[in-house]
């Protein structure tokens, strides 16, 4: 494994808003609402003081659902994220302002003309996290209803992706677009205005083969998901470079911030309690027993989360499937099989092997502590920066920024102030060669 | 006690250069308007959307309206309800919605779909989003967050409701993922004549004839802005006169910000001077700005 030496390399930072899910914990006095505006004002103005390069809004298209049942025990109910992100440009001048969008449930034209909305109001600073979904469930909502094949997913966002693409390059000319694909057949002589960052910035954050190919084809940035082991991460990061490279892409064209969680303490000795404290608000009792009833296909909720792993076999189409999360398709027998053997090997309760299946670990330590080692996967080539996804809201940011970024400033690995004003410049990306 | 009338300025379709957009608004509320319409030309002629203009400037103003124009015939009803209602959280219960039709066959071809073009398809289409929007709004009760400790439930599954729309083009499922909004519905401004008035909160018309003929909304006359002191002033006396099945008025400029100056310094210091029209109060929701109530959920209520 070849790590890579960048002695200059600087830290990127970006805040990913979950604000819904387990990963959020409500219990605490501390954790305010999730959807009223002042929160996400404090979060981003957080960020910004603290020099991010980019704030992300996840989307929900469907409210959770388990055994045909809106899930009731994580956070839920958000804002739509290019409407809640033009309120939030409006009251900040620099940092990065990414949407999560699918390209199964929306419209070419549409979208790219609501991100370009945000991208010339906000003086070139939107980007646009590309997520694709295949199924039928998440389709009631929507006209085209229904759902794509698994495999055209991909497809469907690739030709979305080269209609957005046309569409931003005729921005500021008289130019109409007219694209014939197997997915579209459209027409539009639409003078959206040129952005100052030419187009908005493309995220993706697929994890399988497939999704990688289509990162490197045409993303500008990777939201990966391996934010926790540096091995892990650097085989990741050498895979795509391999990948640009056979594109004939310089292997730096992609930056990857993977998503993480960074717990913080003031002193060594109070690290352990403070990740065992968020661990166990993130998996309370009720969302572990939910957490392995969806791979158990049973209803568990009568169980003790503290106690040993249920004994029976998994029901493989059980009654309490999960929609929208992460355990749908799973090979059930294989996961349970991992998690018996895991409970055995370290003598772990339900709820332990939960959290340590389950729980992105991320990063703790004292902010010294936490900044070296951020410094050393940015100067190995690990990563380029951090998607950073905090476990309360609207205060998760403030230790992070007030005691994490002086240390890396200190240690030279992160700036002093914004160098440009888009959030291509933030990134330290190309501008994207018109009429490719 | 005189009647009194609310005020709205249209915005046009506007600049897409932000502090332009935020400059125009902020003067539209710094006079005294009630709310401003931002209108939309559709994704088939460019331009910013009229939600995000909207949004723009939600948490940089605090008590004009905002109210932003966009079309029911090929967009989608969830994604246009999510919109709106997040439109209503960023200006804390401010937002509105001017429920519009697309008439080009451009912009069927932009969207990559069939024309809708025969009359009745499209009140059909503008029916069908308002009702699955209105629907929407009110999928999440308010009381559905309930932070349970004990059984380690953040929400109330009682207070979340399918809303099962099936039209006849297609069908929506619910619930929102927007829990309910400030105004527990955003407010939907339709044209006389389009959308049947049970639909709608407020109508926007062309005259008097048309406004007597509306019952059970905020009937809202539209009229030129003036561009001079001595129009500003015959518009004064026009709307110390006006029939009294007119709520409120409009104004539709030529030119936006020449115009707006004129109403700001001619126009509304006489009405508020006349008692014929009130700033909107601070914290006000555009509904109470309008006189409107915030409705029951329609779920709470059949319970």
């Amino acid at each position: 494994m070849t790590a890579l030496f960048r002695p200059d390399a600087t830290v990127h930072l970006g805040v990913f808003y979950q604000g819904v899910n387990h990963t959020t914990i409500w219990s605490d006095p501390a954790s305010g609402s999730q959807i009223d505006f002042e929160t996400f004002r404090r979060l981003i103005t957080t960020a910004e003081r603290g020099l991010f390069d980019a704030f992300f809004l996840g989307e929900g298209l469907r409210l959770r659902e388990q055994g045909g049942k809106i899930l009731d025990l994580d956070i839920a109910g958000r804002p739509d994220a290019i409407t809640q992100l033009a309120a939030l440009a409006g009251i900040t001048t620099n940092i990065g302002l990414v949407a999560t969008q699918n390209t199964t449930y929306n419209e070419p034209v549409d979208l790219a003309r609501r991100l370009s909305g945000l991208d010339v109001l906000s003086g070139g600073r939107a980007g646009w996290n590309v997520v694709t979904t295949d199924n039928a469930w998440t389709g009631e909502n929507f006209r085209r209803g229904g759902y794509l094949d698994h495999a055209d997913r991909y497809v469907r966002a690739g030709e979305f992706l080269d209609v957005a693409r046309a569409l931003w390059n005729a921005g500021g000319t008289p130019d109409s677009v007219r694209i014939q694909s197997s997915q579209f057949d459209i027409a539009s002589a639409a003078p959206i205005p040129r952005s100052p960052q030419d187009h908005p910035v493309i995220f993706q954050a697929g994890d399988s083969s497939t999704g990688r190919d289509f990162a490197a084809q045409h993303a500008d940035v990777i939201f990966s998901a391996h934010g926790t082991h540096f091995d892990d991460a650097l085989d990741f990061a050498n895979d795509i470079r391999a990948r640009l490279v056979a594109r004939g892409r310089p292997d730096d064209d992609i930056k990857i911030l993977p998503g993480t969680q960074i717990v913080l303490a003031d002193h060594e000795r109070d690290v352990d309690e403070k990740v065992r404290w968020v661990k166990e608000g993130q998996f309370t009792g009720p969302t572990t027993l939910s957490i392995a009833g969806q791979v158990w296909g049973r209803d568990l909720s009568d169980r003790d989360p503290d106690g040993p792993l249920p004994t029976e076999d998994p029901i493989v189409s059980g009654v309490v499937g999960a929609r929208g999360s992460a355990f749908n398709g799973i090979d059930v027998d294989a996961r349970v099989r991992e998690w018996r053997s895991l409970a055995e090997a370290k003598n772990l309760s339900l709820r332990q092997v939960v959290i340590e299946t389950s729980a992105r670990t991320g990063f703790a330590g004292t902010p010294s502590q936490v900044a070296d080692e951020l410094t050393r996967w940015v100067r190995g080539g690990a990563s380029d920066g951090f998607n950073i996804t905090p476990y309360l809201v609207p205060s998760g940011l403030d230790d992070i920024v007030d005691k994490l970024v002086p240390e890396l400033q200190e240690r030279g690995s992160y700036p002093a102030a914004y160098g440009g004003s888009t959030l291509r410049e933030h990134l330290g990306l190309r501008r994207p060669s018109i009429g490719e | 006690m005189t009647r009194t009338v609310t005020l709205g300025f249209d915005v046009g379709v506007g600049s897409a250069d932000g502090r332009a957009v935020a400059a125009t608004v902020t003067a539209a509320e710094n006079a005294g308007f009630g709310y401003v319409t931002f209108d939309d030309d559709d994704v088939a002629t460019g331009g910013v959307d009229a939600v995000t203009r909207a949004a723009f400037v939600a948490a940089t103003t605090s008590t004009v309206g905002l109210v932003a124009t966009a079309s029911t015939t090929y967009a989608e009803p969830f994604h246009l309800s999510s919109q709106l209602a997040s439109l209503d959280y960023a200006s804390r219960g401010r937002a509105g919605w001017v429920a519009s039709r697309s008439l080009a066959p451009d912009v069927a071809a932009a969207w990559g779909r069939e024309v809708v073009s025969a009359d009745t398809d499209l009140v059909r289409e503008q029916r069908d989003s308002v009702t699955v929007a209105r629907g929407l709004w009110d999928s999440w009760e308010d009381d559905a967050v309930i932070r349970d400790f004990p059984t380690g439930r953040f929400l109330n599954q009682q207070k979340l409701h399918y809303v099962d729309f099936v039209g006849e083009e297609y069908s929506v499922k619910g619930p929102a993922i927007v829990p309910r909004p400030p105004q527990g519905q955003v407010v939907v401004f339709g044209r006389f004549g389009e959308i049947d008035a049970d639909l709608l909160d407020v109508v926007l018309v062309e005259n008097e004839a048309d406004a007597r003929a509306v019952t059970g909304a905020h009937v809202v006359l539209d009229v030129e802005a003036p561009g001079s002191p001595t129009a500003a002033a015959a518009l004064v006396e026009r709307i110390a006169a006006l029939d009294d099945a007119i709520g409120g008025i409009r104004l539709r400029p030529d030119l936006i910000d020449d115009d707006l100056r004129v109403a700001a310094r001619y126009v509304l210091p006489q009405l508020f001077e006349r008692d014929l029209a009130h700033r909107p109060v601070p914290a006000t929701t555009l509904r109470s700005t309008l006189g409107l109530a915030r409705p029951v959920n329609r779920f709470e209520a059949a319970r």
